[in-house]
């Protein structure tokens, strides 16, 4: 890890002036990407800063509408919320399943959002369930947020503070884990809304898309075989030693159907 | 802006103050200027477990944590864990069982078996065998192929859930 100076505001507005400040600042909130990613030098930040200090950005607001999770709050604390368990079940569920314990109590949503790994979980919810993201500057639709691989629609310096949850009629989530890591090789986010049926996919391509073929297929019936029947191309799929494109893209049908089938 | 920040936190209830470089990890941090081996590094980079402390009462990756961030923090490793006693009848069980060959996943796992006993203690549950592997799922263990580690852990929350309902 190279050297850089660190920073731990208390503030959002001082957070933002002190990544505006450095030369080249880079936000941490889990840290669990950012610090092995400083590890292999992948990333050569002049300064650090810190949103661990800033208080105002953790916490779960649940009411009629929908749930609001403040970007700093961690992992096992949206999976362990009882409120959380009884407005969207399934988004408590997924975020029990992030990664493994440890990283649980240190990752944050904000964080998980802000860098849209392709096989980050969160990005599914967000989609299918119409989530926004709010940051220090502007609300934005999520999926207007994830533009591609490790990229959002976030400014230099823009900092997440919430995401906003409405609630759905039905929802869950299934994923296919990655055995060592439990990162989602396939993820499929279903959820009932009240626009409609959507179907989120995340870990199968650069970043999370929409299966508007499923959705289809569910308007006219939820059931898990209205989406057994549903391909979804190869192409553009990722592939690596853990599973091809086409071995993936055959995984977002048999998750899609488990995730019909546990959302009732 | 200078990139060492000043400190102080608790370990194993000791009260340190040191100026760390703001790249010192927390692993590094506890073996090399602290002299506490008993944590270990394992891939450093947040996928084998081994580095496995407590910081305020959770456990954490502890290669992935900024010694830096830690002002005010309260950590705890296996040395403390070990001293106040409190998993002597896990650590006996972890003999018993042979849950420990080359032992270098050994304190971490503790830590997190630890971890999912106060759970289970907090629940008045025994885990399920399926539960504590998925408990442990972010520890490594490459000899013994985690049966007598499951075992160990199993023993130790049946005898603890014995005792408390006597």
């Amino acid at each position: 890890m190279y050297d850089f100076a660190y920073h731990k505001p208390k503030s959002v507005a001082d957070a933002a002036a002190a990544v505006k400040k450095a030369s080249d600042g880079k936000l941490m909130s889990g840290g669990m990407t950012l610090i092995p990613t400083l590890k292999q030098r992948l990333a050569h930040p002049s300064d650090v800063v810190d949103l661990a200090g800033v208080s105002d950005l953790v916490g779960i607001k649940v009411d009629a509408t929908g749930v609001t999770i403040g970007a700093m709050t961690k992992h096992a604390d949206v999976a362990s919320s009882a409120d959380v368990a009884r407005a969207i079940p399934a988004l408590a569920a997924l975020a029990g399943g992030i990664g493994d314990r440890q990283v649980r109590n240190r990752g944050t949503i904000g964080g998980s959002v802000a860098n849209n790994d392709p096989a980050a979980d969160y990005p599914a919810a967000l989609v299918a369930l119409g989530a926004t993201v709010t940051t220090n500057e502007r609300k934005i639709a999520a999926e207007d947020f994830f533009k591609g691989m490790f990229e959002t629609a976030l400014k230099d310096g823009e900092i997440v503070t919430s995401v906003s949850f409405p609630t759905a009629t039905k929802a869950a989530y299934m994923k296919f884990p990655n055995p060592a890591s439990r990162y989602a090789m396939v993820g499929v986010f279903v959820a009932q809304t009240a626009s409609g049926p959507r179907v989120a996919v995340t870990g199968a391509g650069p970043a999370v898309f929409r299966v508007k073929a499923m959705e289809e297929a569910l308007a006219k019936s939820w059931s898990a075989d209205a989406v057994a029947n549903v391909k979804v191309p190869a192409e553009g799929l990722n592939s690596d030693i853990h599973a091809s494109a086409e071995y993936r893209a055959h995984l977002v049908t048999v998750m899609a159907k488990r995730a019909v089938a546990a959302a009732g | 802006m200078s990139t060492s920040v000043d400190v102080t936190l608790s370990v194993n209830g000791e009260r340190v103050a040191r100026r760390v470089e703001a790249r010192r990890h927390l692993v590094d941090f506890l073996r090399l200027d602290l002299g506490l081996t008993g944590t270990h590094t394992g891939c450093e980079h947040g996928v084998c477990g081994a580095c496995t402390v407590r910081v305020d009462g959770v456990i954490v990756r502890g290669c992935l944590v900024l010694a830096a961030s830690l002002d005010g923090a309260t950590v705890e490793t296996i040395e403390g864990l070990t001293e106040s006693g409190e998993i002597a009848d896990l650590q006996t069980a972890f003999v018993e069982r042979n849950a420990a060959q080359c032992g270098f996943c050994t304190p971490a796992m503790l830590l997190t078996a630890a971890d999912l006993l106060s759970a289970a203690a907090r629940d008045g549950a025994v885990p399920s065998r399926e539960a504590i592997r998925e408990h442990i799922a972010g520890n490594y263990c490459r000899c013994t192929g985690y049966h007598a580690i499951v075992d160990a852990i199993e023993t130790v929350a049946t005898a603890r859930a014995g005792k408390g309902r006597s």
